[in-house]
């Protein structure tokens, strides 16, 4: 089976967020990236599906900036094959991704079997990119996947919609599977892994390669800011246990007349 | 004047209350609303009273239950004929899914999980947050129309004095065409509550809970005051709570009005989830624990002893 994976690099979850001076984005300078979370599902699950299926390949892909290329690296010590790179300043929205990525994935030669994605990029929160490259190829697709079985030609996967609940897909590949944390335990990257990766190889094309230009360009954000300061809110010191039903009473009765939420 | 879509989900005999938030927000545009299936009478009362001038009901096979194919396919057919400006949705599990292969079918751009907006003329000007929060921006879309819309449950809040529409009802036979992507079985999940990202109030147990059971502690609050439940991170990978439950970075994203933090620290992956809820409630035996820096009422003191209080205090303020 010919298997690629889109993998996108995101700001460490614990990067101090900030707009650049002109507000067009946020400061980038001091930001340490990471394979988006849920991409390292998508990987795993490609790497179980081609331990399940002799002489199956596993493809990485990425849209970004060239500065790092960590999330492939990551992606190839944990035992892909091989990575596409196509280079991009970063200002792209998600359907210029997916039709980056689509054009990158035609342009390997490879016809896709499955395609699997993280369940959405937890920088911008869009969940887009695996919808649009679907779409875009003409392929079915299952979004939110905690479940995955299944042969070479056909697999069974479970959705995870409102409360909890599973939808259980039959799916016929080729397909397009975005995967959530639920699916599988991703491995770690060994470290005789991480040597090898360093020689697999990396192609790395352009946006005019790909045929994305400005014209792809279908949302334009702006204003880049902080989210409002919250005003201090009040604090009750409850340690004490004989003050604990005034400090409830008191409580519930601003949320009542102050908060008016009850 | 922009001539709108607003696609709805049923629940019951109800229309989604997202899909109300959306119609009291556009009062001042031609709205009409489309849902698959029947429109039941409480809804099409509701959807007229929030300002839908036509409610379309889409009918066809294979569109029982949601399929990604069969109801882009559907309301592509449905689209093309309406000659609309905008298609909204709720971000709802099937706004999401189904938004981005619309949009895409149109060559169109989507902004998605809006929490609010604004239109100059017939433009559209968005304001969605990214980072998790860390961070808004405006969003404008560009390129060929319609454009395409989905917002985030109780983000806009409710218009209070809409302005009613005249609610006329229509059939259309749509063709959901090939599905490959089939849904077989559907597992029901462990509560019939409202889903997190659509509650209204949240009651949420960390690390502090202990185990599975004591959750039950923080389900009498929830069923006291119609909350769901949420977890932490900790407390959904320690095994109290299934990940369904969780609130976060990797999580789930919610903006209640009212969340009640109970044994949560708050790390910044799990304030990411949910710093967007209205008034935030934290209970935490350490004084200094981060959550009491975004919490509009803390509570310093132990959760076994204060949210039993708390049950008790709600019970006798809503007569239960
Ligand atoms: C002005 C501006 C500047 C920006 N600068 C940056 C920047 O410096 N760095 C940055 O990382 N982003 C940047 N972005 C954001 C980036 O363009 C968005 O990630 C894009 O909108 C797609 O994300 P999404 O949320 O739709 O992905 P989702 O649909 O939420 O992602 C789901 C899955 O799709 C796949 N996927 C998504 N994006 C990619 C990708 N690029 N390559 C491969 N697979 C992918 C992954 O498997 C992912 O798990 C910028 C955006 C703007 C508007
Ligand atoms: C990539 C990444 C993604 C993540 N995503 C998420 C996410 O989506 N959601 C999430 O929640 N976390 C997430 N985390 C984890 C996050 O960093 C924290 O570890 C987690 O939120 C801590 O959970 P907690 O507050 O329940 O536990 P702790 O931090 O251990 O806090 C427990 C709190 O309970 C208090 N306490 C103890 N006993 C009592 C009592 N009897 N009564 C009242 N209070 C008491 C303590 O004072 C303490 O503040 C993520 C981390 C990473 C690295």
């Amino acid at each position: 089976m010919n298997i690629f994976v889109c993998v996108k690099q995101v700001p460490d979850t614990e990067t101090k967020v900030v707009p650049n001076a002109d507000g067009s984005y946020i400061e980038t300078s001091s930001i340490k990236w990471i394979m988006n979370p849920y991409d390292e599902f998508a990987v795993e699950q490609a790497l179980l599906v081609q331990a399940a299926n002799a002489g199956s390949t596993v493809t990485v892909v990425r849209v970004g900036s060239v500065k790092d290329t960590e999330a492939l690296r990551t992606a190839m010590a944990m035992g892909a094959d091989d990575a596409i790179l196509v280079e991009a300043n970063d200002n792209l929205d998600s359907y210029m991704i997916a039709k980056a990525l689509k054009n990158a994935i035609e342009k390997s030669g490879k016809t896709p079997d499955l395609i699997l994605t993280g369940k959405q990029a937890i920088d911008d929160d869009c969940l887009q990119v695996p919808q649009i490259l679907a779409t875009m190829l003409n392929l079915p697709s299952v979004s939110v996947v905690v479940g995955y079985e299944g042969s070479a030609t056909d697999v069974t996967v479970k959705r995870e919609i409102e409360g909890g609940a599973l939808e259980v897909y039959g799916v016929k590949l080729p397909a397009i599977i975005a995967c959530n944390k639920g699916i599988n335990t991703p491995r770690y990257a060994s470290l005789p892994g991480i040597m090898k990766a360093k020689k697999k190889p990396l192609v790395q094309l352009s946006l005019a390669d790909v045929g994305v230009s400005a014209a792809d360009q279908r949302l334009k954000y702006s204003s880049f800011q902080l989210p409002p300061e919250k005003p201090p809110g009040k604090k009750f010191d409850a340690t004490d246990a004989s003050k604990q039903a005034q400090i409830v009473k008191e409580v519930v009765g601003l949320l009542r007349n102050e908060a008016k939420i009850i | 004047m922009a001539k709108v879509l607003v696609f709805t989900e049923l629940h019951g005999n109800h229309a989604k209350g997202v899909t109300l938030e959306i119609l009291g927000k556009l009062a001042g545009h031609t709205i009409e609303v489309a849902a698959i299936g029947a429109v039941p009478a409480e809804a099409t009362a509701e959807l007229a009273k929030f300002g839908a001038s036509k409610i379309h009901s889409l009918k066809g096979g294979n569109l029982d239950k949601y399929s990604p194919e069969g109801y882009s396919n559907a309301l592509e057919a449905f689209i093309k004929t309406g000659g609309f400006d905008y298609v909204f949705a709720g971000a709802t599990s099937i706004g999401k899914d189904l938004l981005p292969r619309l949009a895409t079918k149109f060559d169109a751009g989507l902004a998605s999980d809006v929490t609010n907006f604004t239109f100059s003329g017939d433009t559209f000007n968005g304001t969605r947050p990214l980072f998790s929060g860390k961070c808004f921006a405006k969003v404008e879309i560009t390129g060929p129309k319609p454009h395409f819309v989905t917002i985030r449950p109780n983000a806009l809040g409710m218009n209070t004095a809409p302005t009613a529409g005249a609610g006329a009802t229509a059939e259309a036979n749509v063709d959901a065409g090939a599905i490959r992507a089939m849904i077989k079985e559907i597992v029901k999940g462990t509560s019939e509550k409202l889903d997190l990202t659509e509650a209204n109030i949240i009651v949420s147990g960390g690390r502090a809970m202990k185990d599975a059971a004591n959750f039950k502690v923080l389900e009498e609050l929830a069923e006291v005051v119609g909350a769901t439940v949420g977890a932490s991170r900790a407390a959904v990978d320690s095994g109290f709570a299934p990940h369904a439950m969780q609130v976060g970075q990797t999580g789930k994203t919610v903006s209640p009005s009212l969340y009640i933090a109970c044994g949560i620290s708050g790390a910044i992956q799990h304030l990411a989830g949910m710093r967007s809820s209205k008034v935030i409630v934290a209970i935490n035996t350490d004084p200094d624990a981060p959550i009491f820096t975004r919490a509009d009422y803390g509570i310093v003191g132990d959760l076994f002893t204060v949210v039993p209080l708390l049950t008790q205090e709600f019970k006798a303020l809503l007569g239960k």
